[in-house]
C-alpha cells in the first residue's frame, strides 16, 4: 500500500515542479518535442474567415499525428478579447498555466504587449524552420510595423495592401494615390475605405500618406522626432478633397475589412482595401464577389507586412505552441497555405533558396483569376512607425469620425 | 359546554374603531348568521376566526373549539373549514382530484379515497363528474362541489363567507337547502356571513350583527315582506 | 425595485401564511433571498470592480497602481463625447417609448379579439431571433442595396445601381430606433400578456364601453393604469439595454460617433492596451447614463400619470377607434413584418450562391454554407442547450426559493436588498464582465463551462426574476388560505397547487432565461477562457467575416434554439391543462 503512495506523491511533486520551473530551452528542440508530446495547445485567432479556420483544422491533424500535439482553435471577433483573457490572468496573478497558448495578432497588439512584458520569448528564431525564412535579407519578417520582433513572434504568412475593383463597372482602376481622388471626383459616392482605428482603414491612410508624401524618411522614426504637422499636411488636404466624394458622403463608414467587401458585393462602391491578395479570388469562389473582379496595386508600390504567432508570458503549452508555429513555416503548411483554393497567402520563406522538391511546391500552384503573381505584387513598402498612426487615428476622428 | 364553537370576548378594532364585538357560542348543527353591509367587519372575523387576520387589526378575545383553545394555531391546525364566494377549486385540478385534496391523509388507500370522492359526489348529485374540469361546471356545481371539498376535510366548525351572493335567484335557493341540510346532518357549528336577509332567513338559526346586536327580528320581517 | 408594486400583495400573502407553524426541519427557505444575494453579489461586486477600476486609473496588469482621474481628462477630451451621450440617450428613450406606445396600442385596440391572437402568434416567434441577426437581417432589408429597392429594381425605379443615400447608421440613429424597437416589442407585448391574465380587462373594457367610451380610450383609461405596475420593470430593462446595447448599435447606428456604448468597445479592442482606461472611464459613464435615464423615465412616468388622472377626470369617450385600430394593426404589421423579414432575407442568403442588386433573388441556390457548418452545429447546440438549460433551472430554482420566501415570510432585509440583483442589466456589460472574468481566474472556483454556466446565471437571473415576480406575487392568495383550511401545509400548497397554477408563467420566465443564456457572447468567451464555444460565440466569430450566407445559417440556428424554448412554454401548460379550461 505504502509504495503506490509514495509514487502518486512523487509524480504529483514532479508535475508541480514541472508546471512550476516551466519551460523547456527553446535551442532544445528535442526537449521541447519531448515536452509537447501530448499537451494541447489554445490557439486564439480571428474565426471570422472559415477558410482559414478550416487550414487551421488541417493544420490541427497534422500536429496531432506527427507531434502528438493537440492544436484547439479558439475563434475570436477581435483578438482583443483575447488579450483581455491575458491582462485578467494577470490581474488574478495567474502568471502560470494561463489559458491560452498560441495569439495570431498585429503589429499594434504586439507592440504593445511587448511593452507590457505580455509575451514569452524569445523563441523564434530558435525553431529549426527558422532557417529557411531568409529573415536576414527580409527585414519584415524581424520587425512588426517597425518595432523588432527580437524573437518573440514566429512569422506565418506574408500579407500585402492591395485593390480591388469591378473591371465590369471600372476597366481602368486609378493607380496612384493622386489618381484615387480624381477617380472619385468623376464617380462620386462609388469608394470608401474602413473606418479608422479599424486595421485596414489605418492601413489605407498610411498607404495614402507613403503615396502623398514627398520623403517618407521621417514616417520610419517615431513621430516625436518629426514636424507632425507639416509631414501630414498633405493628406490632410487630399483626405479634404477626396470626403466629399466618397460613399455617403463621408457621413458614415463600413465598420470594418468584410463590411467593406459587402458594399462591394451589393453593387454600393467599386472599388475596395484589401491586406490579402488572395481576398478578391476567395470571394468570388464563395459567390461573394462578381467575376468581374481583379485585383491590382499602386504604382508606387503597397505596404507589406507579415502575419505573426506569439505566446503570452503566462502560456501552459510553450513548447506545444513552438511545435504548431514550427510546422506552420514548414514549406508543406506553406505551400498549401499559398494554395488559392486552400488560403492563397503569401509565404514567408525565400522560395528561390528551398531544395528543389520544396520549391516544386510552390511552382506549381495556380493562383486563380483575380490574384496578382509575387512579381506583380512588387516588392512591399515597410510599415511606418506606429506612433505615426496614433496620432493620424486620432486627428482623423476629430475631423472626419467622432468629431464630425 | 365545551362542544361547539365559542367565541369568547371577541373585539376587532381596526385604528380605534370597533367592528367586531362577539360573545357567542355556536352549538352543534345550528347556523349563527353574522349580517351587516359591506366593511363592516365580517371577512375579518373570519379570518380571525381561521388564524389568518392582517395584522393591522387589534384583537382581543378567546376562541373555543369543542373546548381546544385555538389561540396560535394557524389555518391549518384550526381544522375549520371556508367557503368563499367565489367557490376557489383549483383549476388545475379534476373535480375528483378537487375533492381528494381535502381528504385527510388518514383514509388510507387509493381505492377507499377514491370511494369517499365517489361517495360525496353522489350526495352532490354529481356522480361520474369525477374526471370533469371544474371550468366546465355550471355555478351551482361548483358551489356544490367546493361545499364538499370543504366537507371532506372532516372540519369540526363551517365558516360561509357569502356562498351564495354569486348565484342566480333558484340556484341560490337550492343550493342554500343543499347547503345547510349538511351542516345539520354533519352537525357541526356553522357561521354564515351575509348581507342578504334571505340567506339569514334560510340559515335558521340566530342572527346577530357583527357587533353582536341581535338582528333576528329584522331578517325574520325581510324575509316574510 | 419590485418591492413598492408588491408591497400590498405581498403583505396579503403574508397575512395568511404567517401564522402556519415551522416545521420540523432546519428552515432554509427564510434564507432563500440572502442565500441569492451572497452567490450573486461576489459576482456582481467584481464586475462593479471591474468597471470601476479602470475608470480611475487602476490596472495593475498594465502596470497602473495609482489611482488617477486621467482616464476621466482624457474621456472628456475626446471630441465626440457629447455626440455619443447624446445618442444613447436619445435611442434608449426614442426606441423604449416607440415599442411601448406600439405595444399598449396592439392591446387597447386588439385584446380579447380574434385578431389579438393571430398578432400574439405572429409576434411571440420573434421573441427567438437574436438581436444581432435581426440587426443585419434588418440593415439588409432598408439599405439602399437592399431586399425592398431590389424587389423594385430596376423595374420601377429604374436603378441598375443602389442610390447613395444614407438609411442605415443615419446621424439622427434612426435605423437604430427603429430596429431596438421592433424587436423589443415582442418582449414587451408578452409581459404585457403575463400581466393581463391577472386583471379582468374584458370586463371593464366592455363597462366602460357601455358608458360610451370608445374601445381605445377604454382600455388605456381602465386597464393600462392597473398593467404598468406589472410591466415597468421590463420596461426599465428594456431602456437598460438600448443604452447600452452594442451589437445592434454596430450595425444599424451611425459611426461618426456612434453611441457611447459602441465607443466603449472600440476603446477596448485598441491595440493601444492604455485605451482601456478611456474604456473604462466610459464604462462608469455609461453606468451614469443609464441610471439617469431611468430616473427621467420614473419622472415622466408621474408626470403622465397626474396628466393621465386628469384626462381620466374630464370623462372624454374618444370614439376614433376604428382609425386606432388600423394604426395599432399596422404598426403590429410593419414591425413583425419588419422582423420576419428580416430573418427570411437571412434564410435565403444561408442557401445563396451569388446574389447581386438589383437581382430580387440570388441568381443560383447552393446549400454549400450549410454542409460547411453541419458537421460543427450539432456539438454547437448541444453545448449552447445544456449551458442554457443549467442555467435556467439554477435562475429558476433560486428566484422561485426568494418568491416563496417572500410569500411565507414577508419582506426581510434580503429580499428588500433583491434589486442589487438588477445591476448586471444596467451596467455595460463589457467592462463589467471583465472584472468577472477576473474573479474566476482568481479563484479558480469552476472550470471554463462551470464559469460560464455561473457568469449566464448573473445575467438570467434578473431576467428571470422580472418575468415572474410579479405574477407570482399577483397570485390569488384565498387559494393558498382555501389550501391551508383543509389541512394543506406550505409544502402541499407549493407543490400542488401554486406551482402547478403558475405553470405558464414559470414556463415563460424559463423560456425567456433560456432564450437570454443563448444570447450571451462576451461572458460565454470570456468567462469560458475561448473554450466553451456555443452557437453565439461561433456565429459572432464567423460573422466578423462579413458573409451574410454564414451570418444566415446562424441567424436561423440560433433562432430556432430559443424557439423550442418558447415552444415547449406554450405547449407543456396546453398539454398538461389540454382539459382544464381555466388555465387555458
Amino acid at each position: 500500500m505504502r509504495r503506490p503512495r509514495a509514487a502518486l506523491w512523487a509524480s504529483l511533486l514532479a508535475a508541480m515542479a514541472g508546471a512550476a520551473t516551466a519551460e523547456t530551452d527553446p535551442a532544445d528542440w528535442d526537449g521541447v518535442l519531448e515536452a509537447a508530446e501530448g499537451q494541447t495547445v489554445y490557439w486564439n485567432a480571428w474565426g471570422g474567415d472559415p477558410r482559414t479556420n478550416a487550414y487551421i483544422e488541417w493544420a490541427a491533424d497534422e500536429v496531432l499525428s506527427r507531434f502528438g500535439v493537440e492544436l484547439e482553435l479558439v475563434k475570436q471577433s477581435d483578438i482583443s478579447a483575447a488579450i483581455s483573457t491575458v491582462l485578467s490572468e494577470k490581474s488574478a496573478g495567474k502568471d502560470e498555466g494561463g489559458s491560452i497558448d498560441l495569439l495570431w495578432i498585429n503589429g499594434e497588439n504586439f507592440a504593445a504587449m511587448k511593452e507590457k512584458d505580455l509575451l514569452f520569448g524569445p523563441w523564434a528564431e530558435d525553431l529549426p524552420n527558422w532557417s529557411l525564412l531568409g529573415a536576414e535579407d527580409n527585414p519584415a519578417l524581424t520587425e512588426d510595423f517597425t518595432v523588432p520582433t527580437e524573437g518573440l513572434e514566429a512569422p506565418w504568412s506574408m500579407a500585402q495592401v492591395v485593390f480591388y475593383h469591378d473591371s465590369a463597372r471600372v476597366p481602368e482602376p486609378p493607380k496612384t494615390v493622386r489618381d484615387l481622388l480624381d477617380w472619385t471626383r468623376a464617380n462620386e459616392g462609388r469608394f470608401t475605405y474602413p473606418q479608422p482605428p479599424n486595421f485596414l482603414g489605418t492601413t489605407f491612410l498610411k498607404q495614402a500618406l507613403l503615396g502623398l508624401v514627398e520623403d517618407t524618411g521621417p514616417l520610419y522614426a517615431p513621430v516625436s522626432d518629426a514636424d507632425y504637422e507639416a509631414v501630414t499636411a498633405p493628406l490632410w488636404d487630399w483626405l479634404g478633397e477626396l470626403t466629399p466624394t466618397l460613399w455617403r458622403s463621408g457621413a458614415a463608414y463600413p465598420q470594418s475589412g468584410p463590411a467593406q467587401r459587402q458594399l462591394m458585393a451589393d453593387g454600393e462602391i467599386d472599388i475596395a482595401i484589401s491586406f490579402s491578395p488572395a481576398e478578391a479570388s476567395a470571394a468570388i469562389a464563395n459567390f461573394e464577389l462578381p467575376e468581374s473582379v481583379r485585383t491590382y496595386v499602386l504604382d508606387g508600390g503597397t505596404i507589406g507586412n507579415a502575419n505573426f504567432l506569439a505566446i503570452p508570458y503566462n502560456a501552459t503549452a510553450k513548447e506545444g505552441a513552438m511545435v504548431v508555429a514550427n510546422f506552420l513555416m514548414s514549406p508543406e503548411a506553406q505551400a498549401r497555405k499559398q494554395d488559392p483554393e486552400v488560403l492563397g497567402a503569401l509565404t514567408v520563406l525565400d522560395v528561390a533558396a528551398l531544395g528543389e522538391e520544396d520549391r516544386a511546391l510552390f511552382e506549381d500552384l495556380d493562383l486563380g483569376i483575380a490574384t496578382l503573381t509575387p512579381e506583380e505584387l512588387g516588392s512591399p513598402l515597410a510599415e511606418p512607425h506606429p506612433s505615426w498612426m496614433e496620432r493620424i487615428e486620432e486627428d482623423w476622428d476629430r475631423r472626419y469620425g467622432a468629431g464630425q | 359546554m365545551t362542544d361547539g364553537l365559542s367565541l369568547e370576548g371577541v373585539r376587532i378594532a381596526l385604528r380605534g374603531v370597533p367592528l367586531v364585538s362577539l360573545d357567542v357560542r355556536i352549538a352543534p348543527g345550528e347556523v349563527l348568521t353574522i349580517m351587516g353591509p359591506s366593511g363592516s367587519g365580517k371577512s375579518t372575523l373570519l379570518s380571525l376566526l381561521v388564524g389568518a387576520c392582517p395584522p393591522e387589526f387589534e384583537t382581543r378575545g378567546r376562541v373555543l373549539l369543542g373546548g381546544r383553545d385555538l389561540a396560535g394555531l394557524g389555518p391549518r391546525e384550526r381544522r375549520i373549514g371556508l367557503l368563499f364566494q367565489d367557490d376557489l377549486l383549483f383549476p388545475h385540478m379534476s373535480v375528483g382530484a378537487n375533492l381528494a385534496f381535502a381528504l385527510p391523509p388518514s383514509l388510507k388507500g387509493r381505492r377507499a379515497r377514491r370511494r369517499a370522492v365517489e361517495a360525496a359526489l353522489e350526495d352532490a348529485e354529481l356522480a361520474s363528474f369525477a374526471d370533469r374540469d371544474p371550468a366546465t361546471l355550471s355555478g351551482g356545481q361548483r358551489s356544490r362541489v367546493a361545499l364538499m371539498r370543504t366537507l371532506l376535510g372532516e372540519p369540526q366548525a363551517l365558516l360561509l363567507d357569502e356562498p351564495f351572493s354569486r348565484l342566480d335567484a333558484n340556484l341560490r335557493e337550492s343550493l342554500r337547502g343543499f347547503v345547510f341540510d349538511r351542516i345539520r346532518a354533519r352537525g357541526i357549528p356553522a357561521l354564515l356571513v351575509t348581507h342578504d336577509a334571505e340567506d339569514a332567513a334560510a340559515a335558521g338559526g340566530r342572527v346577530v350583527d357583527p357587533l353582536g346586536r341581535g338582528a333576528g327580528t329584522q331578517a325574520k320581517a325581510a324575509s316574510l315582506s | 425595485m419590485p418591492v413598492s408594486k408588491a408591497a400590498g400583495s405581498v403583505r396579503e400573502a403574508r397575512i395568511l401564511a404567517a401564522p402556519m407553524r415551522p416545521g420540523r426541519r432546519p428552515r432554509l427557505l427564510p434564507l432563500a433571498p440572502l442565500f441569492t444575494l451572497v452567490v450573486l453579489l461576489g459576482p456582481v461586486a467584481a464586475g462593479l470592480i471591474g468597471v470601476l477600476a479602470p475608470a480611475f486609473g487602476y490596472y495593475p496588469a498594465l502596470g497602473a497602481t495609482e489611482l488617477s482621474l486621467a482616464p476621466v481628462r482624457s474621456l472628456l477630451a475626446w471630441p465626440g463625447l457629447g455626440g455619443a451621450v447624446r445618442l444613447s440617450a436619445v435611442t434608449a428613450l426614442a426606441s423604449t417609448a416607440l415599442a411601448l406606445g406600439v405595444t399598449l396600442l396592439i392591446c387597447a385596440a386588439w385584446h380579447g379579439t380574434r385578431a389579438f391572437g393571430a398578432i400574439e402568434r405572429l409576434l411571440s416567434p420573434l421573441l427567438s431571433v437574436p438581436h444581432a441577426a435581426a440587426a443585419l437581417g434588418l440593415a439588409f432589408l432598408i439599405s439602399p442595396s437592399g431586399w425592398i429597392i431590389r424587389a423594385l429594381s430596376p423595374w420601377a425605379t429604374g436603378w441598375d445601381l443602389p442610390p447613395d443615400v444614407l438609411i442605415v447608421g443615419d446621424p439622427a440613429g434612426l435605423a437604430l430606433i427603429a430596429g431596438l424597437a421592433a424587436k423589443e416589442i415582442p418582449f414587451l407585448l408578452l409581459m404585457t400578456l403575463a400581466a393581463l391574465s391577472q386583471i379582468p380587462a374584458r370586463r371593464s373594457v366592455l363597462l366602460a364601453q357601455t358608458q360610451g367610451y370608445g374601445r381605445v380610450t377604454a382600455w388605456v383609461k381602465t386597464v393600462f393604469p392597473r398593467v404598468y405596475p406589472q410591466i415597468r420593470l421590463p420596461i426599465y430593462a428594456v431602456l437598460a439595454f438600448s443604452a447600452s446595447v452594442v451589437d445592434v448599435a454596430v450595425i444599424l447606428g451611425p459611426s461618426t460617433p456612434p453611441p457611447l456604448s459602441v465607443q466603449i468597445l472600440r476603446w477596448l479592442n485598441d491595440p493601444d492596451l492604455s485605451m482601456r482606461f478611456e474604456a473604462g472611464a466610459g464604462a462608469v459613464l455609461q453606468f451614469g447614463i443609464v441610471l439617469s435615464l431611468l430616473a427621467l423615465w420614473r419622472c415622466g412616468e408621474l408626470a403622465l400619470a397626474r396628466a393621465g388622472t386628469a384626462w381620466i377626470a374630464r370623462g372624454a369617450r374618444g370614439r376614433a377607434d376604428a382609425a386606432w385600430r388600423g394604426l395599432a394593426a399596422l404598426a403590429a404589421g410593419l414591425s413583425a413584418g419588419a422582423v420576419l423579414l428580416a430573418v427570411a432575407g437571412l434564410a435565403v442568403w444561408s442557401f445563396a450562391g451569388f446574389w447581386s442588386f438589383p437581382d430580387a433573388l440570388p441568381a443560383g441556390l447552393t446549400l454549400r454554407s450549410w454542409e460547411g457548418q453541419l458537421p460543427g452545429l450539432a456539438e454547437l447546440t448541444g453545448t449552447t442547450i445544456l449551458i442554457a438549460a443549467v442555467a435556467t433551472i439554477i435562475s429558476l430554482l433560486l428566484v422561485l426559493a426568494c418568491l416563496e420566501a417572500e410569500y411565507r415570510h414577508g419582506l426581510r432585509p434580503g429580499t428588500r436588498a433583491l434589486w442589487l440583483l438588477y445591476i448586471p442589466l444596467i451596467v455595460p456589460q463589457t467592462t463589467f464582465v471583465t472584472g468577472l472574468q477576473t474573479l474566476a481566474i482568481g479563484t479558480g472556483l469552476a472550470g471554463p463551462t462551470g464559469s460560464v454556466i455561473a457568469a449566464h446565471v448573473v445575467f438570467v437571473l434578473p431576467y428571470v426574476f422580472l418575468s415572474l415576480g410579479d405574477p407570482f406575487r399577483a397570485w390569488d392568495p384565498r387559494y393558498g388560505l382555501a389550501a391551508a383550511t383543509l389541512g394543506a401545509g406550505p409544502d402541499r400548497l407549493l407543490w400542488q397547487v401554486r406551482l402547478p397554477m403558475l405553470l405558464r408563467p414559470i414556463l415563460t420566465a424559463a423560456a425567456v432565461g433560456f432564450a437570454v443564456s443563448v444570447g450571451q457572447y462576451l461572458p460565454t468567451l470570456l468567462l469560458g477562457l475561448g473554450r466553451v464555444p456555443t452557437l453565439t460565440t461561433e456565429a459572432v466569430a464567423l460573422s466578423s467575416g462579413g458573409d451574410r450566407r454564414l451570418i444566415g445559417v446562424y441567424a436561423i440556428t440560433q433562432t430556432a434554439v430559443p424557439l423550442l424554448g418558447f415552444a415547449a412554454a406554450i405547449a407543456l401548460p396546453a398539454v398538461a391543462f389540454r382539459n382544464r379550461k381555466g388555465l387555458a
